[in-house]
């Protein structure tokens, strides 16, 4: 069967489309046309929306809005947004970063998908016309979802309390062995105050580091103090096995990288 | 049959019109519709670069790219480096450089590097290595190319000053 292109001006038009069945929603192209050029029959319509506040971003008062159609590229350079570029930048190469969308990151299936384990460590809310969805909830439920994604709201972390990492065995560009995400917040004494710790490939999409991140609070970011987030970070995971890594050696080095990120 | 649908665009600063199977990449345009065969159509998932072109400026790849998104833009593709039978800066530094080895990773690593030098002309090494990190050369031969992309880069900035 034929392909076609449908764009919309607006989301609603192109959600009616969607909805009408063996379509599918393209933003930037790099999951859907890759798709579409490997063979994949389920659907025969590429839908899009035009609508010029996808592609918005939009910073006040610490809060962060993302259109989804905002590109990798889009976000690493703006001046707004320095304090999460490094995470952007992690996504592809240069032509990759042109193109590659927020709202198409969240959809990307493992090892895909670096700038959403950020997004998770930074406890965004993921907007889908007219609902708001926490951005764990969304990724819970991603592969049953049938709408489309407008926009991500996040707030900025302070410039030293997001740290990104992302493991690859060919830089700068490569595909991830892992990623891990985190916020950190120091109280006045020094001590990890609250933390979320986010991590890719450690599953098939992002996945919270829930006990390292309660081994965390509380400590300071030593040698001492990280050694119980460290022996924790790897709790609960069930990481891939693909052509860059095996899930054991990504059970291996998570902790060395995790640690590496704390004492940065 | 696929729908056809007409497309304008500038290709190379040629006005051009065509029509075009919709749902069509921009690669699967230029070199059966248009004739522009530099883009090459390497591994067709965005991983090697090869079929990189530039849409109004910015470097993309034309395999994921859908022909009709590119209604009223301006593409250029390796084939519009060369000006009047003379070879665009990094094209003669390819060659004298022996940067372009088989051949087929070349008109990606071309417009990459232009990308690149539109924006930064005076790169660094690491620069370099950055920018060409999303094309693959499977004769592994990357220190001629990032070579010639900082003697062109120089050439350039000589010819500036």
């Amino acid at each position: 069967m034929p392909l076609s292109l449908q764009s919309f001006p607006t989301v609603g038009e192109a959600q009616s489309a969607l909805s009408a069945g063996a379509a599918r929603y393209m933003g930037g192209g790099t999951l859907v046309v890759r798709a579409a050029n490997e063979g994949d029959l389920s659907f025969e319509t590429f839908v899009r929306a035009t609508d010029r506040s996808l592609r918005e971003i939009s910073v006040a008062d610490g809060t962060a809005t993302l259109g989804a159609s905002v590109t990798m590229a889009e976000i690493a350079r703006h001046p707004e947004l320095s304090t999460i570029a490094s995470a952007a930048r992690a996504v592809g190469g240069p032509a990759v970063r042109n193109m590659a969308t927020v709202g198409g990151n969240l959809f990307a299936p493992a090892p895909y998908g670096d700038f959403s384990v950020a997004l998770l460590a930074l406890d965004a809310t993921v907007h889908t016309g007219g609902r708001e969805l926490l951005i764990e909830e969304f990724l819970a439920g991603r592969d049953a979802f049938d709408g489309i994604v407008t926009s991500v709201r996040f707030q900025l972390p302070a410039a030293d309390a997001f740290r990104f990492a992302k493991v690859s065995r060919v830089k700068p560009k490569g595909i991830s062995v892992l990623s891990i995400a985190a916020v950190i917040e120091e109280a006045a004494d020094g001590t990890v105050g609250a933390a979320r710790i986010a991590l890719g490939c450690m599953g098939d999409r992002p996945m919270r580091a829930t006990a390292a991140e309660k081994a965390l609070v509380g400590k300071t970011l030593t040698e001492d103090g990280i050694a119980d987030a460290v022996a924790a970070i790897g709790e609960g995971t069930a990481p891939l096995t693909d052509a860059v890594a095996s899930a054991w050696y990504r059970g291996e080095v998570l902790p060395v990288h995790f640690r590496r990120l704390m004492l940065a | 049959m696929a729908k056809k649908v007409p497309v304008q665009f500038t290709l190379n600063g040629e006005e051009r019109a065509e029509f075009v199977e919709s749902g069509a990449t921009l690669l699967k345009a230029l070199r059966e519709r248009h004739g522009d065969t530099s883009p090459k159509g390497g591994c067709h998932q965005g991983t090697c670069g090869a079929c990189s072109v530039m849409v109004d400026g910015d470097l993309v790849l034309s395999c994921l790219t859908l022909a009709e998104t590119c209604e009223g833009r301006d593409v250029s593709t390796a084939a519009g480096l060369s000006q009047d039978g003379v070879m665009h800066p990094l094209q003669r530094a390819f060659l004298d450089g022996f940067a372009a080895q088989c051949g087929f990773c070349t008109p990606g690593m071309l417009m990459a590097a232009k990308a690149l030098l539109d924006e930064n002309p005076n790169p660094s090494r690491e620069d370099v290595v950055e920018a060409i990190s999303g094309n693959i050369c499977r004769c592994t031969g990357y220190e001629p190319i990032i070579q010639a992309v900082l003697s062109a880069a120089r050439a350039n900035s000589h010819v500036a000053a």
